[in-house]
């Protein structure tokens, strides 16, 4: 990365399906992922809600978007943090979370883990240490 | 007379959920959907305010909480799964629906 | 403008691409490429199967780079560069193989 480079972050604090701000949020990352920025998520509040296995729209006729956070790895997207504190709330634990993985091509592709659970104090600092935050 | 309460907001966004237990009497039902169906998880801030609501009956709408990837084995002890058919049959039955949005 | 395909009229938007992702069999990338002037072959196939197959697994269409990178992990490394891709879809591997694929415009194309 350039000299250039700026830490984006997308800080995204809504519940899945019953607002579009997940989505788009999933969106304008995917599209930012082109210019080759540092890019990491955060789940905060509702906001770990969008990463929660076993999502099935099949019955409620809207689109199951939470497979694309899989393909975040291939767009370079490697950081997600997820507040430690937000799913304790909610009674959520990391099992209840998808495995979402990147592969590292230096590494002769070996997967490796994308989530990192925080506390919302590291959080804090992570946040402070960017250039700027989104958010949905 | 016998009122339905709905709720379709998450518990922990707004205070809809709050208001709503706040009003709903004993004899009265509430009936959580879209993303009101995470206050019928257990295990959350939610769990001790669904038990200590007595009299009242809860309800929660089985595809959405499908669709956010809960699971019915972890809904709060008393907490009814309904259908598209259930919410009509319990909007039916009540005298009247109360909309907590 | 729609495309008539196997006796059936399907719907496309503007730029061409199927409104509805359940319309599509292989004669609609036959029709499209020929509209294109191309013809296709199983090299143009592999890259058009592998797109509907990321599709299925990811619910998006991906972002030429990261349709060029996988492609080399998963067809071989001589494939998966931009050079070998634009010969194939002159208009843009990301644009061109989607549409024919039957999937939506490239989520992340600028």
């Amino acid at each position: 990365m350039s000299e250039d480079t700026k830490k984006f972050m997308y800080l995204n604090r809504r519940a899945p399906y019953g607002t579009i701000y997940a989505w788009e949020s999933l969106e304008v990352v995917l599209i930012g992922a082109a210019f080759e920025q540092d890019v990491s998520l955060a789940f905060v509040d509702d906001g770990v809600y969008q990463i929660v296995k076993g999502q099935d729209t099949g019955e409620v006729d809207m689109k199951n978007f939470s497979p694309t956070y899989s393909a975040l790895g291939d767009y370079e997207v490697t950081k997600l943090y997820v507040e430690k504190e937000s799913l304790e709330e909610r009674g959520l634990t990391l099992d209840d979370l998808m495995h979402l993985t990147w592969e590292d091509e230096d590494e002769d592709w070996a997967e490796k883990d994308s989530i990192r659970l925080v506390s919302r104090e590291e959080l804090a600092k992570v946040m402070e240490g960017q250039d700027v935050v989104f958010s949905f | 007379m016998s009122e339905l309460h709905t709720v379709n907001k998450s518990p922990y966004e707004k205070n809809s959920f709050d208001s709503c237990i706040g009003y709903a009497q004993a004899g009265s039902a509430v009936l959580l959907f879209e993303d009101g169906v995470y206050a019928a998880m257990s295990g959350g801030a939610t769990e001790a305010k669904v038990k200590a609501a007595e009299g009242v009956k809860f309800y929660a709408l089985g595809p959405d909480m499908k669709a956010r990837g809960l699971s019915v084995d972890r809904v709060i002890e008393g907490v009814e799964i309904v259908d598209y058919a259930g919410f009509v049959d319990l909007a039916a039955e009540h005298s009247k629906v109360v909309s907590w949005v | 403008m729609p495309i008539e395909v196997n006796g059936k009229t399907l719907e496309t938007d503007e730029e061409g691409y199927l409104v509805n992702l359940s319309d599509w069999e292989p004669a609609v990338a036959e029709i499209m490429a020929k509209e294109d002037d191309l013809e296709l072959n199983s090299e143009h196939w592999d890259i058009i199967t592998f797109l509907r197959e990321y599709y299925e697994e990811y619910q998006i269409a991906p972002a030429v780079r990261v349709l060029t990178k996988a492609v080399g992990k998963k067809l071989g490394k001589e494939k998966g560069n931009s050079k070998y891709l634009y010969a194939l879809f002159p208009y843009g591997p990301g644009k061109q193989a989607c549409r024919f694929a039957g999937l939506p415009k490239p989520t992340g194309c600028i």
